[in-house]
Parts: structure tokens; sequence; C-alpha cells
């Protein structure tokens, strides 16, 4: 489904400070998979993540999604493949304060122009797949750690993607909500979604319906171990 | 129909922001709010009182001959009359009678005129509301002037008047003839000035060309250029106003510039978190749009509201000594609301689109990063 052909990045190229983190990497996410990047910090699996979800461009190198090439679309396809691929899962969750958990789940779907009734429709059904409908109009602030957890994911499905793209997901939460979070993913590999993940938790990398594990290290694959 | 959609669901999560920042928000608002203000309440001041001036000369002769001794205005002697009477094109010339007084009890400068009709007998005046407000007089008593030689001649007052303008005829006092010569020590067969009317106004300047030949002693001024002055005396006072306003203005920028346009670091974030989820470059940009617009709109229809009751229901309580007339009573000034759409517009697009502009910039400086960083910080 993703192709990644000898992807290169490079950071503030031709500077002092320039830093190489990918040199050259190629790599096949297959669809309706659960694919882990895993590696300690630094070893450029956020990097590749971003890549992948065509949040940054490579320096050089291809990408293909569903056998097209995208590496060198215009920002606006770019970003119009993003929101309708891929959802995104952050390390910080990354939800905006000071507004609703119901608007949170809503904000991707603003710019594609769906009826406000739809958006909220479809945001109230999203909360109650994860149990959370009774937190609609709380405010992210006020939420507990599983709540913005579980708000996080619903957003990240309000565009309803293909892939699921999450980076270091279990990095700040206790091993409760980490095996929580592995079991939602594993509800939505059962809807035929893709999954990418990065993170160096073995409750992540273990779980046994993950299908491919990436190992990575100076932005470098140094090994690839498939389930049968 | 979607493009609407979109648009509406951006204004909406506008609007939701701005009320998260309210301090940030308010703070900015009031300060617009206020050089708006102040700005709108110089422009209808200025505007209206124009307005006023030619109100009050739209009665006004069309043409004065003063007569000048060393360059200066001194009285014109009757006789004058007959030798310019024969001038081509004049319709009908009288002589008037006026001048100024001093009241050193009150400190108040009146302008003293003889009407042209036989209305006040003498011993008699009418008086402007301004001067019956000063002194507490009413219809009916007495007021008492010093004349020229020291003597104090008494007064009835026949009537309090009030005219289109307040402007004139606040510090106004008539009297006939007779006690206006008495008063001044005018000699008979002498007048202030004379007044002329003309046939066709197109020859005014021709006309005024043969009497400075008839009389070379005298200077001939049309209501055009008396106009033209009190054009450009409010045009000047503006003028002054505007100055002061310009540093407020920029200082408003300045303000701005730092509140609105240099985005705080959770702004940001928010940005990138709205590209990382599929946000347009153009999509934030047109939030940024609708946020300076609600706000610089919204200031400006406040500032343009109190601008309204201040300079039309509170008489310009705030620029009252400053722009109003040399005279120590100031007029009860009730001006002549007055606004028009170029005035308006010239407002808007001093203000509205500049703050708008410049909450976009950096805007779209910070929307055109790439959307990755959000997944570093």
């Amino acid at each position: 489904m993703i192709e990644l052909l000898e992807v290169r990045k490079v950071f503030n190229m031709s500077k002092p400070n320039e830093f190489t983190a990918l040199p050259s990497v190629s790599l096949k996410i297959a669809a309706h998979r659960v694919t882990v990047l895993k590696g300690p910090s630094g070893s450029g699996k956020t990097t590749l993540l971003s890549i992948m979800g065509c949040m940054a461009r490579p320096t050089s190198g291809r990408i293909i999604l569903h056998d097209r090439e995208i590496t060198s679309m215009p920002e606006r396809f770019l970003t119009e493949i993003r929101r309708k691929t891929f959802g995104f899962i952050f390390q910080q969750f990354n939800l905006i304060k000071g507004i609703t958990a119901l608007e949170n789940i809503m904000v991707p779907a603003y710019p594609t122009g769906e009826k406000r009734s739809q958006l909220r429709e479809r945001a109230m059904s999203l909360l109650e797949v994860f149990s959370i409908e009774q937190k609609a109009s709380a405010r992210i602030e006020w939420l507990s750690g599983g709540e913005v957890q579980r708000v996080a994911i619903a957003r990240a499905l309000m565009n309803d993607p293909e892939v699921i793209v999450a980076d270091e997901p279990t990095a700040h939460l206790d091993t409760k909500l980490s095996r929580e979070f592995m079991e939602t993913m594993l509800k939505l590999k059962g809807d035929g979604r893709t999954i990418v993940i990065a993170s160096h938790d073995p409750i992540v990398y273990e779980s046994n319906f993950v299908d491919k594990v990436v190992e990575m290290r100076d932005g470098a694959v140094v090994g690839t171990k498939e389930s049968s | 129909m979607s493009r609407i959609e979109a648009q509406r669901n951006i204004l909406d999560f506008t609007l939701s922001s701005l009320l998260r920042r309210k301090r940030k928000n308010a703070a900015l608002i009031l300060v617009y709010t206020l050089v708006v203000f102040l700005i709108a309440s110089v422009m209808f001041f200025t505007h209206s009182i124009r307005k006023e001036a030619s109100l009050v000369l739209k009665d006004a002769p069309e043409m004065v001959v003063q007569k000048l001794v060393a360059g200066r205005q001194d009285l014109i002697p009757l006789d004058y009359i007959e030798k310019i009477k024969g001038i081509k094109g004049i319709g009908s010339i009288k002589g008037r009678l006026w001048g100024y007084y001093f009241d050193p009890f009150f400190g108040a400068n009146y302008t003293l005129m003889s009407p042209d009709d036989d209305r006040l007998p003498s011993g008699t005046i009418a008086i402007g509301e301004g001067i019956a407000k000063d002194r507490k007089v009413h219809a009916g008593d007495m007021v008492a002037l010093n004349a020229y030689n020291g003597e104090t001649m008494l007064f009835k007052v026949q009537e309090i008047f009030s005219a289109e303008s307040a402007l004139v005829s606040a510090d106004l006092v008539l009297m006939s003839g007779d006690d206006l010569r008495d008063l001044f020590g005018i000699p008979k067969g002498n007048v202030t000035d004379l007044t002329l009317k003309v046939r066709n106004p197109r020859e005014l300047g021709t006309i005024a060309q043969k009497i400075v030949q008839t009389l070379p002693d005298t200077r001939p001024i049309t209501r055009d250029e008396i106009l033209r002055t009190y054009d450009s005396i409010f045009n000047w006072r503006g003028g002054v106003i505007i100055v002061i306003l310009f540093v407020a203005v920029i200082s408003f920028f300045i303000f701005a510039w730092d509140r609105a346009s240099g985005l705080g670091a959770e702004e940001k974030r928010e940005i990138g978190i709205l590209k990382a989820i599929g946000w347009e470059t153009s999509d934030v940009i047109l939030m940024k749009f609708w946020e300076g617009m609600v706000i610089s709109f919204s200031s400006f229809l406040l500032g343009m509201l109190l601008a309204y009751a201040h300079v039309y229901f509170t008489s310009s309580l705030l620029f009252e000594p400053v722009l109003k007339g040399w005279s120590v009573i100031y007029p009860d000034f009730k001006l002549i609301p007055f606004i028009d759409a170029y005035q308006i517009s010239t407002l808007f697009f001093l203000t509205v689109l500049p703050y708008t502009v410049s909450t976009i910039v950096p805007s779209w400086r910070a929307a055109t990063i790439d959307p990755d960083l959000v997944m570093r910080t």
C-alpha cells in the first residue's frame, strides 16, 4: 500500500547544523496490517512516520501510495491525501485546549465542507464507540489521561482514514492504558484499517496482532520481523 | 455549497478560538475601539462643523466691501454707495453696522450687529442663547453695556433667539443702528462695511475689480472667499487633531502588531496541529482572516457608534475646548448629524484593512511551516 524507495531526509541543509535523519530507507507497508517501527529515540522513527504520512517531504527518494507516486505533489494535494488517507495520533495527543472533546474530534473535518450537523453526529457516534459520550461537552483539559487518549483516537478516525499513524502513543500512558490503546488498535485492524505505530514500548511491538516489526537505528532499517 | 459550509465551519471554530483567548482579545478590542472612536469623532466633528459653516454663510451677502486705512479695516462712508451704485451688474448695496464688544465682567466677547429691518426699537436688544445663559438673563430683563465714552447704556432684552446654527447665534447681540452708533461712537454717515448683491454671480470677479478701480481704498470680499477661509480653518483645526491621531494610530499599529501578529507559542502549536490533521495553509489563513475581521469589524462598529454618540449626543465633550470657536462663550452646540459613505469607507480602509492584513501575514508564515514540526514538540 505504501512504499518508500531510498528515502533520504536531511534537516537544516547546507547549514552548520545540518543533520541527516534518514540516510536511505526503503520500506513497504502492507495494507490492513499492523506495522511497528521500533527503535531508540533518535533512530528516525518519527521522521519516517511523518514522511510516510505526507507531513514532510523527503530530501530525496520516492513515496508511492496505492501505486501512485506522491513525492512531488503540490502541497494542496498532499494535504488532501493526509486528510483523507491518514489519521494521526501524536505522542502528546496534541488536542486543542479550551474547546470541548466533541469539537476536538470535529476539527479535522471542518475544511471538508460537510454540514455541521452531520459532523456532529459522526463525532458523537465516535465518542459512543469509545464510551466517552458523556464527556462530549467537557473541555479537553478537564479529561483524564485515558479519556484524552480516546478523544485523540476518535479525532484520528473522524475523516474515516484507511491508515492510522501513531507516534509513540503509549509514551505517556501507564500499563493499563497502554494495553487499552493496543486493544483499540486491534479493533481498528479488525475494521480493515492499516496501522503504523512508531514505538519502543514492548507492550506495543510484542502485541500478538502486530504483523511486522521494523527495527531502526541511526536512521536506517537494521532488521525486519514479520509474524507468520 | 460545500465551500460555504467549510467557511461556516471555519468561522465557527474561529469564534470559539476568540473566546478561548478572552483577555488578549478584549484588550485588543478595547484599544482598537478607542482609536476608531477618536478618529471617527474628529471626522464627524469636522465634517459637521464645515457643514454648519456653509449653512451659516448660505444667507451671507455675495460680496462685502470694506474700507482700508493703512492696510487695516476702517469705517466706510455711506457716500461710497453712490460712487459704486452705477457699476453694471450690481443688484443692491446696503451699509452694515456691526462690531465686537468685550464684556470684562464675564470675560466674554460678543458680536454686535444691527439688523436690516427696524424690528428692534431703540433701547432694546435681541441676544443669542449663549449670552442669555452666561449672564442668566431672560426676555424682559435689562442688560448694561459700556459705551465707547465710558457711559453705561441700558438695554431691555426683547428676544432671545436661536439660529439654525448655534455657531453664530451664541454670542450675537442685535440692536438698532442708532444704539450701535451710540455704543461704539460710529459717526452718522459711516458704516462698518457694505454688502452687495449681484445680478449674475459669475460676474463677481469683474465687479470686484471695478469696485477697486473706482474706490482704490476698498477691499471687496466675496462669499466664496469667506467659505474657503472657514473651510481651511476647520480643516486646519481638523488637521491638527489628525496629526495627533496619526501618532495614536501608529502606536495602535505597534500594539496590534505585537499583540495580534506576534503569534504565541500556543497559537503556533495549534496551527501546526491543524495542518497535521488535514487543514490546508489556506484554511489556516482563512481562520486568521476571520479572526482579524471579527476583532477589527466589531471594534470599528463599536468605535463608530461611540463616536456618533460623543459628537452628536454629548456635543463632543472631549474636543469642545480644542475645536470650537475662539469666543469665550462656547455655544451649547448641537451639531447636525452628517455622515457620508466616503467618511465611513475611509475610516474602514484606515483601520479594518491594515489590522486584518497585519494578522494574516505572520499567520501565513506560521501556516507554511511543515506540519511535522508538531510531531517534534
